[in-house]
């Protein structure tokens, strides 16, 4: 077996204050989510990250503004920290024009190209071979990229993650598998879906690395991630990471959470990622009770421009409806050119 | 004028875009090693090297979907699925990524891929090995289907395919890659219209891909007999060609469909359902169609020849809607 516990730096950098700021966004982004969702301003399926932003934050801190990101439909933390504009998030929940996929993706679908965020994948698993190709082009071309493709432990139960993992190995593909193991794909717990519970260990039978790292430690996180990429960048194939985390809310609006006692998410909520990098960030003398509260502010404040800038988005003409499809082509048959 | 078949007119055609383009690769199961498992790739291999004729293993969602990826990333992959049947392991990655991703980024994500597979029966190869279900993916925005019958075809829909910003799916009947033909100079028609391969006054006869040869002898039978069929060669089933076809339907008024998909619910069913829509009032008879028997097809021979449409088949639907008087 190849899991290997990542080393956790002792010190911290006055830069990781900066880790604190992102998960703060990202929470407080989506709190105000849940309360717009009540209000009916979002609706379709909406799925909250909140207790792992660890993850997205610990994963994307490591990566450079170069590499790419895909991700699953529980992605609106993954988009913001691969600096996608809050408002452009946030209207893309309002379904508006201006939203990162102009209102067509929804909560599930972000997408910015500019970001180098591919989505916002609602197929469970469905992510993972497009993640592959992307990864397969920089290593034909030989472009020092990483793809970093984020995906729940159900995935693992699907053909496509079995059979991506082992292209990408057998292609030595610059790519990391993410694997958010949150414990539960909507109300089935991993035991009741995998016979073999470690997750590293379906990584090693396709001679890859797997390191399991505390997903609830935004440093574990950006350690492991750091090292994972340094080895995929530099041609050593891809890494899989279990990132062990918890989801603190339902799985998405409509979930009555009947498969969890209270207790469980009482216990895991004692582990609450932002409570515990603000701890460490305090223990070591780099944050305040000031400093924090500036923070969060500065959180409530970025979300509301995002929620000022999505109430004032505009509906995209009906006339658009067709659009996209294929791509607009100038010449004989228009720009609309509707293919039926 | 050279004499190909339409197995070497497809291998050129990777040759050339291969040559021309080094953002194209070919990708899939047996393309390298062994060649191809309809020979067309052979020999490539040798030329080309196994980065960018890329074997891969029997994993088609994944690979389908690397394929998704690369084209997303700024390379023009061709991946090769073995038969029609086995593109089904993939269908998630077709429509669920590439027909969709660039609609659901807003115009941002998208694909320029081309996926070439085999379909068709006449083989003996039964259920599991010989069905056309291009008529199905010609239900889905966001595609290109196209179905050569043709070695022009074969030889020049591949340039086109490559070029295009969207997915575009090659549908190859397995019967035709034997099938020998002059290659014509110059190029060929858009690959979005339909052509009209034999003129006639009196019935249309609208097909594609496998079916093509077939109408041909039938209308040739049909002349003998004093009825003058055009036969039309859709080549695209989306976009379809409704310009040509309906041309055609004012001019002779009579219409028959020929089709190696099952009739329910199929792409026949779409060109019958557009000739009456646009052009109820030109019919002078109902358009009638041949499809494949609704039954997974058969191993035996005399069953499966019985299941696809045949030349007596075809001939007994033009017969049926000429007789009809007007
Ligand atoms: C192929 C597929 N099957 C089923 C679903 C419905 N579904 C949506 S989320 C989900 C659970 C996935 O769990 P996991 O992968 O662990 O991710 P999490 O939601 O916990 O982040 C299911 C079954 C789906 N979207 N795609």
């Amino acid at each position: 077996m190849t899991t290997v516990a990542s080393p956790v730096p002792a010190t911290l950098a006055p830069s990781d204050v900066e880790l604190l700021r992102r998960m703060l966004l990202v929470r407080r982004f989506e709190e105000r989510c849940a309360e717009l969702y009540s209000a009916s301003r979002i609706r379709g399926f909406l799925h909250l990250y909140i207790g792992e932003e660890a993850v997205a934050v610990g994963v994307g801190a490591a990566l450079e503004d170069g590499d790419n990101v895909v991700a699953t439909y529980r992605e609106h933390g993954h988009a913001l920290v691969r600096g996608v504009p809050a408002g452009a998030v946030m209207a893309e929940m309002f379904g508006k024009v201006e939203g990162c996929s102009r209102g067509r993706g929804g909560s599930m679908h972000l997408f910015s190209v500019d970001h180098r965020f591919y989505g916002g994948h609602g197929i469970v698993a469905g992510g993972l071979p497009v993640a592959l190709g992307l990864a397969l082009a920089d290593r034909m071309r030989g472009v020092p990229r990483v793809t970093a493709c984020f995906f729940g432990e159900g995935a693992v139960a699907e053909g496509e993650f079995h059979e991506t993992m082992n292209l990408a190995a057998l292609w030595t593909v610059p790519m990391l598998f993410c694997c958010e193991n949150n414990l539960y794909a909507m109300g089935t717990a991993l035991a009741r879906s995998e016979s073999d519970t470690d997750l590293t260990v379906k990584a090693a039978s396709y001679g890859m690395p797997a390191w399991s790292v505390d997903g609830m430690d935004v440093i574990a996180v950006r350690e492991a991630t750091r090292r994972a990429a340094l080895q995929a960048r530099a041609g050593g194939g891809p890494v899989f990471l279990e990132l062990r985390t918890y989801r603190f809310r339902a799985h998405s609006m409509y979930d009555p959470e009947l498969y969890r006692s209270k207790d469980e998410v009482a216990v895991w909520r004692e582990r609450d990622p932002i409570d515990a990098i603000a701890r460490r960030l305090t223990g070591a003398a780099l944050l305040d009770a000031d400093a924090l509260e500036a923070l969060d502010a500065a959180a409530m404040e970025e979300v509301d421009a995002a929620v000022a800038f999505a109430d004032a988005g505009t509906d995209e003409p009906l006339s658009d409806l067709t659009r996209h499809v294929y791509a607009d082509r100038r010449g004989e048959r228009g720009p609309e050119e509707e293919r039926t | 004028m050279t004499s190909t078949t339409c197995r070497e007119a497809m291998r050129e055609a990777i040759r050339e875009a291969m040559l021309a383009d080094d953002r194209v690769f070919l990708m899939g199961e047996d393309v390298g090693a062994y060649g191809g498992c309809f020979a067309v790739s052979k020999g490539l291999l040798d030329e080309f090297g196994p980065d960018r004729i890329r074997d891969t293993p029997l994993s088609e969602s994944a690979f389908v979907g690397a394929g998704i990826g690369a084209a997303i990333a700024g390379l023009r992959p061709i991946v090769e699925i073995m038969t029609v049947n086995f593109s089904l392991l993939a269908l998630d990655q077709i429509l669920n990524n590439a027909a969709t991703l660039r609609h659901m980024s807003g115009g941002q994500v998208g694909v320029p891929l081309v996926i070439r597979m085999t379909t068709g029966g006449g083989r003996q190869l039964a259920a599991q090995h010989s069905h056309s279900l291009e008529g199905w993916y010609g239900h889905i925005p966001g595609i290109t289907v196209l179905v050569p019958a043709t070695v022009d075809d074969f030889r020049g829909m591949l340039a086109p395919a490559l070029a295009d910003p969207d997915p575009v799916l090659i549908f190859e009947h397995a019967l035709l890659y034997n099938a020998e033909g002059e290659l014509s100079a110059g190029s060929i028609p858009p690959i979005d219209r339909a052509v009209v391969r034999r003129s006639g006054r009196d019935v249309t006869i609208v097909t594609y891909g496998g079916s093509l040869a077939k109408c041909l002898v039938a209308a040739d039978q049909l002349a003998g007999r004093g009825i003058d069929a055009e036969v039309i060669d859709l080549r695209s089933l989306r976009p379809l060609d409704d310009a040509t076809l309906l041309d055609s339907v004012a001019r002779t008024h009579r219409a028959v469909v020929v089709d190696e998909g099952w009739r329910s619910g199929s792409i026949s069913a779409e060109v019958s359902a557009r000739i009456t829509e646009h052009a109820f009032f030109d019919l002078d008879a109902p358009v009638l169609r041949v499809c494949c028997a609704e039954v997974p097809l058969p191993y035996a021979k005399h069953l499966e020849d019985a299941a696809l449409p045949s030349v007596e088949r075809v001939v007994a639907a033009v017969d049926e809607v000429v007789n009809v008087r007007a």
